[in-house]
């Protein structure tokens, strides 16, 4: 009998007592963040992107607006003609593609962000306004949502555009002001479902004004959804200079925006398909690395995934 | 149900009455027309002729007044290059490019539906990857560059279509291709996303549970629901199509409303440009109206709104 119990003892293990707290949130969200393949591969794109167009002046080979007429249309190293003199070939001017390209990536990166900071800005103060208030200032700016929905964007900026003078500050602005739609309809329903939380009405109960409610209460909660946004109007201002830019009404030539590129490179379509693949791909990973950094924004961040 | 139609009703038409306004104000006071239609060469002189003879003179609500009225009765002024009345101009035009929208569209839903449909039965399968895959790169593609792409790969390399023209149904390939890929990931998503809510529903399992076969649970039962979303879906996405279709018209040069659009900006012919843009911001309004009265009429909870 007494050899069991002394058995049991000693196999018994050491009870330690148990830490109950796990990983911190942010450690959780560290975690998910670096596992996200969409994500970070997105973010690490956008990062070299980026670092390359703030850098474009160390790393052009060339000065993008030298022209050279001598040297035209040569093709990218990879094509039997090419040469290491111009790694991605020149354009019907001479001018190196491979500086145009990086100086242009610069131009993408602008527009796409200022264009969202100043759509976003709109559209975020109208939704939450729209969202927090309700009653008449809601239909008032549902309404107004309707309107821009209804308006043809390529359309009308093309117009606006056409008559102001093609510039990189008129299509900034004109992309600001035609996209904040995306801001308003999300930002509306997002502070909707804020406003009757128990820590609003506690905040309202304890005499808080309206602006420190907006900005300490609701603004905070509403930060991830505007994030996500934030990214997909950025590829959409993206997308749209690019578009207005092929079809000669955006930003003017000789500055070195890539739909202005595959403009000009459309009429060597025949033989030199290189001059519009170049530009086109580079406006492609662009436009993807940002996608998928939203999406993938969006995916950690959604409610549902928390845990 | 009949106030709530005449409720959206009376909303899409204070949204066209807002747009005309919105565009009118936009065209006429954001450059100087007189400026832009006396040319380059102009001086001062001919500038305020030309103000005075076109009417620029006024105050803007007068000639906005004046344009409404007329376009009220299908009068949209005269074209400033091609001398003829807008409306004539516009309504030839206008039938390519609702064929396009038509065509973009179905070509969207057939392509879309499917794939959301077998994404969604089998989750992260080859087929639900391979659905993802084409829609981010839908997404993320320029759809002008897509059309150029298109042109190398299809016109100059493999010789099967025409580049260019509005004369045939071979014209219509690619800008239906790259158009209706436009469409295809938001439509997609959702029916993807729809499908996967549907199929975890009791009316499901109970389908399933009477004994009835796959097919008749996927399409009798599951997708009938899951629809309904993409349904208005597509209406809207119709509507953000046509008023997109410039892009797509310009590149293979198809003669419809959107390349006149094109034309009439580059040509500074204003009154044209006005009602085209009154026209497409009519089709979105009209789309979305349509979505709204089916979505309430199969779905009662929604005529409360």
């Amino acid at each position: 009998m007494t050899n069991t119990t002394e058995t049991i003892h000693a196999v018994a293990p050491k009870v330690e007592p148990e830490v109950l707290s796990g990983p911190t949130p942010r450690q959780i969200l560290v975690t998910k963040v670096l596992g996200h393949k969409g994500l970070m591969f997105g973010a690490i794109v956008l990062l070299v992107i980026f670092l390359m167009a703030l850098f474009a002046p160390l790393l052009a080979p060339y000065d993008p607006y030298h022209q050279d007429l001598m040297h035209r249309i040569v093709p990218p190293v990879w094509d039997a003609k090419g040469s290491w003199d111009n790694i991605l070939g020149t354009d019907h001017l001479g001018r190196d593609y491979l500086s145009r390209l990086l100086y242009g990536a610069r131009i993408s990166l602008a527009i796409g962000a200022i264009a969202a900071l100043i759509s976003g800005i709109i559209g975020t103060s109208m939704g939450v306004a729209a969202g927090y208030f309700g009653g008449r200032v809601d239909s008032c700016v549902t309404f107004l949502i309707n309107v821009r929905l209804a308006m043809p964007v390529v359309l009308v900026a093309l117009a606006v555009v056409a008559l102001f003078g093609g510039s990189l500050e008129v299509v900034i602005t004109v992309l600001g002001l035609l996209l904040w739609d995306r801001f308003a309809v999300v930002m509306r329903s997002a502070t909707l479902q804020l406003r009757s939380m128990e820590y609003v009405t506690a905040a309202k109960a304890i005499g808080c004004s309206t602006k420190r409610i907006l900005f300490s209460e609701i603004m905070p909660n509403i930060t991830n959804s505007l994030i996500v946004i934030v990214t997909l109007e950025m590829a959409h201002a993206i997308l749209l200079e690019a578009a207005l830019s092929f079809l000669g009404l955006g930003v003017q030539p000789p500055t070195p925006s890539w739909g202005l590129m595959v403009s000009e490179g459309k009429q060597m379509l025949l033989f030199q398909p290189w001059m519009i693949a170049i530009p086109g791909v580079a406006l492609f990973i662009l436009v993807l690395a940002i996608n998928l950094l939203g999406d993938g924004l969006r995916d950690v961040s959604a409610p549902e995934n928390r845990n | 149900m009949l106030v709530y139609t005449l409720k959206r009703l009376g909303l899409a038409l204070l949204v066209t009455l807002a747009v005309s306004m919105l565009s009118f104000a936009l065209l006429y006071l954001s450059g100087d027309p007189a400026a832009a239609i006396a040319g380059e060469t102009a001086n001062a002189d001919d500038i305020e002729a030309v103000r005075i003879y076109y009417g620029f003179d006024r105050p803007w609500v007068v000639q906005y007044g004046e344009w409404m009225f007329n376009a009220i009765r299908g009068d949209f002024g005269t074209s400033y290059y091609f001398k003829l009345p807008v409306s004539q101009l516009v309504a030839d035009r206008l039938s390519v490019t609702m064929l396009l929208g038509l065509c973009g569209i179905s070509f969207a839903l057939l392509t879309a539906v499917p794939l959301g449909v077998a994404a969604a039965v089998r989750p992260n399968s080859i087929i639900d990857r391979i659905a993802l895959f084409l829609s981010v790169m839908g997404q993320a593609m320029p759809s002008f560059w897509f059309g150029l792409v298109l042109i190398v790969l299809f016109s100059i390399k493999l010789r099967l279509l025409p580049p260019s023209g509005s004369d045939n149904w071979q014209n219509f390939v690619m800008p239906t291709i790259v158009l209706g890929y436009y469409a295809m990931p938001a439509i997609m998503r959702l029916t993807r996303a729809g499908m996967l809510d549907v199929l975890g529903a009791d009316y499901v399992r109970t389908a399933r549970a009477k004994g009835a076969g796959e097919f008749r649970v996927m399409f009798k039962h599951a997708l009938r629901n899951a629809i309904i979303p993409v349904v208005s879906l597509a209406a809207v996405q119709m509507g953000f199509m046509l008023g997109g279709s410039i892009v797509v018209e310009s590149i293979f040069a198809l003669h419809g409303a959107g390349y006149l659009a094109w034309e009439s900006i580059g040509r500074n012919d204003l009154p044209t440009v006005q009602a085209l843009i009154l026209v497409f911001s009519m089709f979105y309004i009209v789309f979305t109206f349509l979505s709204d009265l089916l979505n309430a009429w199969l779905d009662p909870r929604m005529r409360v709104g």
